[in-house]
C-alpha cells in the first residue's frame, strides 16, 4: 500500500533542549498508528511537528494531502454554535458550497450521536460531546491523515468511552490515523502499529500484540508495568 | 422640600443643559479612549519590551493620580508652561481621554491575554489563515468580552465628569450649586431638592447604560 506520511530524521529542539531526535517512520494509507510513551517523551510535539504547528530543526516531514488534528481540550470556538464551528473552515478555507457542507455536517453529527446539539454552544455541551464535535470538525475537512493528541486526557472517566468509540468507528472506515494516548486498552484495540517513544527517540516500532505482550526493550517493559496494579504482599 | 426652585424660571432647563455638557464631554472622551485604547492594548499584547515599559509607566500614573489632580495639572500647568490659554473643555477632554485610554488599553490587553493559545492553534490546524483566524475567531471573542467592560467605563466617565466644575465648567453639579446660591433666601431648603434631582438625572443617564452592559454580559458570555 502507498505511504501517505513519511517522517525522516526529524529533530526538534527548543533552544538547548532536544525534544525529538532523529525520528523516522512512515504511515500507510488506512493505517492506525498509536504513539505511546511516558509524559514529556515528545509524543505531542511529534504530532505538532507533523501538522506544522512547530518548526523543525532537522529532517523532513512529507504528507500526501492535508492533516486534521484534534487536541486535548478547549479547542471549539466558544462564540459559535456546533454547526458554525463545523462549517467555518469548509466555507472559508475550502470555499465549498454552503448547502453541501451543512448536509455533510448534519450527517456527521448524526453519526456521532449529536444531531440534537447542532444549534447549541460549546459551553452547553459536556466534555465528551465537545470532543466528539471537535473530531467531526476535523473530519469534515476531509483530511488524508487524522492526528489525535490525547483527546481523552482532560475528560471525566465516564466520558472517555463515547469519544474512543467514535475513533474506533473511524478505524473501521479505514481512516489513516496517528493517535497519541494514555489509554492502553484502547491503544491495543485500535492500533495496527505501535510506536514507543522515550526521550525523544523511537524505542520500538512494532505490532500491538508484540508491544503489549512481549516488549523487547527494558524501557517499554518498565513503561507498561506502570499501568499494572498488584496488591502488595 | 426645596423642589419648588426647579420650577422657577429656566432652572430645570439649565440643569438639563448642565447634564448635556457632562454627557458631551464624557461621550467624546469615551470615543477617543476606545480608539486609542484598542490600538494601545493591541500594541501591549505584542509584548515588546519598550512598549511594555512605556505603557506600564503610563498605566501606573493613571492608576495612582486622582483625576482631579490630572485636571489641575493640565488646566493650570499648560498655561504656566506655554504661556498660552487652554480652555477648560479641552483640558477635560485631554484628561478624560488620557485616563480612558489607559483603562481601555488594559481591558483590551486583558481580553487578548484571556484567549487561550489553543484557539489560535486549532484555527491553524483547520487551515485558517492568520487574517481569517483574527476575523472569525479571535476578534469576535475579544469584542464579546470587551463590550460590557467598555460600557461600564462609559458610566464611570459620566460620573467622574462631576469633577470638571473644579476647573470652571458649568456642568450639572455647578448649575445645581448656582441655583441653590441664587435662591438661598427664598428657598432655604433648595439644596435637598436640587441635589435629589441631580441624583435622579445621573441615574437616568447611567442606569440604562449599566443595564445594557449587564444584558450584553449575559447574552455574550
Amino acid at each position: 500500500m502507498e505511504e501517505i506520511l513519511k517522517v525522516e530524521k526529524l529533530t526538534k529542539r527548543y533552544e538547548d533542549i532536544t525534544v525529538l531526535e532523529n525520528v523516522s517512520f512512515s504511515v500507510k494509507k488506512g493505517e492506525v498508528l498509536v504513539i505511546v510513551g511516558p509524559s514529556g517523551c515528545g509524543k505531542s510535539t511529534l504530532l505538532r511537528c507533523i501538522n506544522g504547528l512547530e518548526d523543525i530543526q532537522d529532517g523532513k516531514v512529507s504528507i500526501e494531502g492535508k492533516t486534521g488534528m484534534v487536541f486535548q481540550s478547549y479547542e471549539l470556538f466558544p462564540h459559535m454554535t456546533v454547526l458554525q464551528n463545523l462549517m467555518l473552515a469548509p466555507l472559508k478555507v475550502q470555499k465549498r458550497d454552503k448547502g453541501e457542507v451543512m448536509k455533510e455536517a448534519e450527517q456527521l453529527l448524526e453519526r456521532v450521536g449529536l444531531s440534537s446539539k447542532k444549534n447549541n454552544y460549546p459551553r452547553q455541551l459536556s466534555g465528551g460531546q465537545k470532543q466528539r464535535v471537535a473530531i467531526v470538525r476535523a473530519l469534515i475537512m476531509h483530511p488524508e491523515v487524522l492526528l489525535f493528541d490525547e483527546v481523552t486526557a482532560a475528560l471525566d472517566p465516564e466520558m472517555v468511552r463515547e469519544v474512543l468509540d467514535v475513533i474506533l468507528d473511524l478505524a473501521t472506515q479505514h481512516k489513516t490515523m496517528l493517535i497519541v494516548t494514555h489509554e492502553m486498552n484502547f491503544a491495543r484495540a485500535i492500533a495496527d502499529r505501535v510506536i514507543f517513544l522515550e526521550g525523544g527517540s523511537i524505542m520500538e516500532d512494532t505490532t500491538p500484540e508484540e508491544f503489549f505482550d512481549a516488549p523487547r526493550s527494558e524501557r517499554a517493559k518498565r513503561f507498561l508495568s506502570t499501568f499494572e496494579y498488584k496488591k502488595k504482599e | 422640600m426645596g423642589f419648588e426652585v426647579l420650577f422657577k424660571g429656566k432652572n430645570m432647563v439649565r440643569l438639563l443643559q448642565g447634564l448635556g455638557v457632562a454627557l458631551q464631554i464624557s461621550l467624546i472622551s469615551v470615543a477617543i479612549s476606545i480608539v486609542l485604547g484598542l490600538i494601545l492594548g493591541m500594541l501591549m499584547s505584542l509584548k515588546k519590551p519598550f512598549i511594555n515599559l512605556v505603557s506600564r509607566v503610563y498605566l501606573e500614573i493613571v492608576r495612582i493620580m486622582p483625576q482631579m489632580v490630572l485636571l489641575f495639572i493640565v488646566f493650570f500647568g499648560y498655561t504656566k508652561l506655554t504661556g498660552r490659554n487652554i480652555s477648560a473643555e479641552s483640558s477635560s477632554l485631554i484628561v478624560f481621554s488620557f485616563w480612558g485610554t489607559a483603562e481601555m488599553a488594559d481591558l483590551v490587553r486583558g481580553c487578548m491575554a484571556g484567549i487561550p493559545k489553543i484557539q489560535y492553534e486549532s484555527s491553524r490546524a483547520l487551515g485558517l489563515s492568520r487574517l481569517q483566524t483574527y476575523i472569525y475567531v479571535i476578534i469576535p471573542q475579544i469584542v464579546r468580552r470587551l463590550l460590557p467592560l467598555s460600557i461600564n467605563l462609559i458610566t464611570r466617565m459620566i460620573k467622574t465628569t462631576s469633577l470638571i466644575m473644579m476647573i470652571g465648567i458649568v456642568e450639572v453639579l455647578k448649575v445645581g450649586q448656582q441655583i441653590i446660591e441664587a435662591n438661598r433666601k427664598s428657598s432655604p431648603h433648595a439644596a435637598f431638592g436640587v441635589f435629589a434631582t441631580i441624583f435622579l438625572l445621573y441615574f437616568i443617564a447611567c442606569w440604562p447604560i449599566s443595564c445594557l452592559a449587564k444584558y450584553l454580559e449575559k447574552k455574550l458570555a
